[in-house]
């Protein structure tokens, strides 16, 4: 008998729909007179909101893992995208994006649908440059890209008025440019919506995840990927502030009947960066062994927003802003503070900072082990990940390491990966049972 | 005198350790060339560049994923093997994520005493990256000043500058020697000016330059006329044993776009009463690295502007292994080039290089490029 009741998340189906609908949008966005556009996950998306509710974007990385989740697409994708000259070991998520391009071949059915802007941000050493390709390989479309390397936010760094000034200035520039190549008349109040609805998107999301510090966790990081995957594809869209809304509702009540996501949980773990897309049935595997891994730094805080504390030593999610904006300028310089503090962002500048916040989910998550994908698919996330290892396992926590390619399935063993799954299980003194 | 240049890349330690013996001065490590060594110079600080020393290590695999390039692992190995234990400081400007985790890994293992994380900006063809910078460089004069104990006056930044500035006009000129038809200098020679530069007092080195170029040039025959020129562009590139090689088939290098060549030394800081904005528009709008080379590809022209104003026949590319930025560029690049007539090769580097097998391929190449004089 299981050691904890569990449910189907009634709200499972409708962040599918969102998610369908999103992809179907874009596709269809010029059949009723509509623009599209295309930018990178973490891209302010506020922005081009603001030039009309017929305005659809589609993000690439998760667009990238779809791919992968398609094996024989992603193949085909990332082999036109070596053909082409690009090198194997690049992103590969890019890969896949790009070679949707050259096989004219949309993931989700049809032709590749063309865009007819690029409104992207940076602070990987690919974000921009990605899109830069992608503007070449379709003959030259209009790009705009926002640098947001300015350096560690609190505690970590101080967002000094400059740095604010800097970003805040080029999201400003970026809006009379994008008046300028499409013709339209920009919508402050269109703007500061958006805004709105990213920081509730963004914060809300935090808190469902803060909610698996509970024993049982109600939701597993497999199930996660298709929850947190809406605000990568439109934090400000009010479709997914509303759906996190509605989520954080139900999963808290899941912790308040002890409904579990894994009913024989016995030990929790927690992975990092982005997942082998074409294998999530590694984490299917932990469950044998009653094991959930309840997230990760990647799954909480990509879009996530939390602030961390080192004073009581944990991550907690980042309030609203005290009041909405009223200006475009107010809007931008709030967007901007607000996206700054993204934890995700924070290792990009030093490893500990990442070390202290992944320690802070160990403790704070009652965590066994921790699993780290060392992921040959991003060099972004995995940044310092090595470094990360020492720094848990200096506190006592055991980690397993895995190699891996979160989109490009030639570089992962799945096979290998189950092996090194169960030294690691004897090493947590955990065994095998029934489900 | 042009020896000098060898002998200083060969004794990079013992030089910096001598000169604080000398001088009482400190010593800043540093890993990108958007560093403004301008304000270490106003501080009396003696800027060296740390770079690998092309010998295979096993003291890097705890800190750095496999995949990350062996530059960076180079660098970091000769950190945790204590080569660069006089250093009293060590900074990095922000440019690719590889070298930056050379630098968070050497300052979390290996401490100096004073370390500093400069956020140069990426998007340096925005105008709001100037004021940014500025901003970023007077709270950088600020930690230095205190690291030192004195402060920087505008006096002090404008020794700075013209230290900077002298040393670039130097090698600019040392470089255009380059462009005769035979040239009075190899390939290999330049290299160890260039990468020597980032390492030796400014004016010390600017004095040696200037004697080589007036006094030891004029009138040298190496009897490179005829031979095929080449550039040689892509990912930091230090590698004298490659250098070599390559002239050693019957070519000669005339030129270069590396951070450890032209890059460096390219453009000057054009003085202005706010000598800290000065600065700052020099860094902004010097040749751009790949990481900074966005929306436009400005590398494009610069590049095809020194192919042709060095007269080269071909260019290789040289990227060092899993080095993104760059991996993102040569497609295009090449493109580019073989777009004025410059064929390409392209070579994947490593901490040491098959010097056999890459011999073979440079050999092929320059047989492809004398084909066009025999037909």
């Amino acid at each position: 008998m299981a050691k904890y009741p569990t449910e189907t998340l009634l709200s499972w189906s409708k962040a599918k729909e969102i998610r369908e609908t999103y992809y179907k949008n874009y596709a269809a966005a010029h059949d009723k007179g509509g623009i599209r556009w295309v930018g990178g996950a973490w891209t302010f998306d506020a922005v081009p909101a603001g030039l009309g509710g017929d305005v659809y974007s589609l993000t690439s990385e998760p667009y990238g893992a779809s791919c992968a989740f398609n094996k024989d697409f992603s193949t085909r994708a990332m082999e036109a995208a070596e053909t082409a000259g690009y090198a194997r070991d690049l992103c590969a998520y890019m890969r896949n994006y790009w070679g949707s391009i050259l096989m004219n071949e949309y993931a989700f059915g049809g032709p590749f649908p063309k865009p007819d802007f690029i409104w992207q941000d940076h602070i990987c050493c690919s974000h921009a440059k990605w899109y830069q390709v992608v503007s070449e390989l379709e003959g030259g479309i209009p790009m705009f890209c926002v640098d947001v390397a300015v350096g560690p936010a609190e505690p970590f760094g101080t967002l000094t008025e400059a740095k604010i000034d800097y970003v805040a200035g080029q999201i400003l520039d970026g809006i009379e440019w994008l008046e300028k190549t499409t013709g339209r008349t920009y919508d402050d109040e269109l703007f500061i919506e958006a805004c709105w609805n990213d920081f509730r998107s963004t914060s809300k999301w935090a808190q469902v995840c803060e909610l698996n510090k509970a024993v049982p966790a109600p939701l597993d990081e497999k199930t996660m990927y298709s929850l947190y995957v809406l605000a990568t594809l439109q934090k400000s869209w009010g479709v997914v502030a509303d759906y996190y809304d509605e989520l954080y509702d139900e999963v808290k009540d899941r912790v308040e009947r002890g409904i579990a996501a894994v009913p024989n949980e016995q030990a929790r773990v927690m992975s990092d960066t982005q997942p082998p897309w074409s294998a999530l049935k590694l984490f299917r595997y932990l469950e044998q062994y009653g094991v959930v891994s309840v997230g990760s730094l990647y799954t909480f805080g990509l879009e996530g927003m939390w602030d961390f504390d080192p004073a009581s030593g944990d991550l907690v999610p980042r309030p609203m802003p005290s009041k909405k904006p009223t200006t475009r300028e107010e809007a931008a310089r709030e967007l901007v503070r607000w996206h700054l503090h993204k934890p995700e962002y924070q290792h990009f500048y030093d490893c500990d900072y990442k070390s202290q916040m992944m320690i802070a989910m160990c403790k704070n998550y009652g965590l066994s082990g921790v699993m780290l994908h060392y992921n040959r698919g991003c060099e972004g996330l995995s940044l310092g990940i090595a470094e990360n290892r020492l720094a848990i396992q200096e506190t006592g926590y055991p980690v397993m390491t895995f190699e891996g390619n979160m989109g490009d399935e030639r570089e992962f063993d799945l096979g290998r990966t189950m092996q090194r799954v169960d030294a690691f299980m004897e090493t947590l003194g955990v065994k095998k049972v029934a489900a | 005198m042009i020896e000098m240049f060898e002998e200083w890349y060969k004794s990079r330690h013992e030089y910096a350790k001598e000169w604080k013996d000398k001088t009482g001065g400190k010593v800043m490590g540093f890993f990108c060339t958007y560093v403004p060594e301008e304000i270490l110079l106003a501080a009396n600080v003696l800027p060296v560049r740390i770079l690998g020393s092309h010998e295979p290590q096993n003291v890097t695999e705890p800190h750095i994923f496999g995949m990350y390039c062996p530059f960076c692992r180079d660098c970091l190995a000769q950190g945790l093997l204590g080569r660069y234990d006089y250093l009293d400081g060590m900074m990095i400007a922000q440019s690719c994520l590889h070298i930056r985790q050379a630098f968070t890994s050497w300052k979390k293992h290996m401490p100096p005493e004073f370390t500093y994380y400069l956020p140069m900006p990426h998007q340096v063809q925005s105008p709001r990256s100037i004021p940014f910078l500025r901003s970023e460089l007077e709270t950088f004069k600020t930690a230095v000043e205190q690291w030192v104990g004195k402060e920087i006056t505008d006096a002090d930044l404008d020794r700075g500058i013209e230290l900077m500035n002298a040393s670039r006009q130097a090698m600019r000129d040392l470089y255009d020697t380059r462009k005769t038809a035979n040239p009075p200098m190899t390939g290999l020679e330049a290299m160890y000016a260039a990468v020597s530069n980032q390492w030796i007092d400014k004016a010390e080195h600017t004095a040696v330059v200037r004697d080589v170029i007036q006094k030891e040039l004029p009138g040298r025959n190496l009897g490179l006329e005829g031979k095929t020129r080449l550039m040689i562009l892509g990912s930091e590139d230090d590698d004298t044993a490659f250098v070599n090689m390559v002239e050693g088939c019957g070519s000669v290098i005339v030129t270069d776009d590396h951070c450890t060549g032209s890059r460096y030394f390219w453009n000057q800081v054009e003085p202005e009463e706010d000598r800290l904005l000065a600065i700052a528009k020099r860094y902004i709008t010097r040749p751009a690295c790949p990481t900074k080379d966005w929306p436009q590809r400005t590398r494009l022209d610069h590049v095809r502007m020194l192919a042709k104003q060095w007269d080269v026949a071909g260019a290789i590319i040289i990227q060092q292994k899993f080095c993104d930025p760059h991996e993102l560029d040569i497609p295009e690049q090449r493109k580019s080039l073989d777009g004025i007539g410059v064929p390409t090769l392209f070579l994947e580097l490593d901490v040491t290089v098959p010097v056999g097998q890459f011999k073979i391929r440079v050999e092929a190449f320059l047989e492809m490029l004398a084909e066009d004089d025999l037909f």
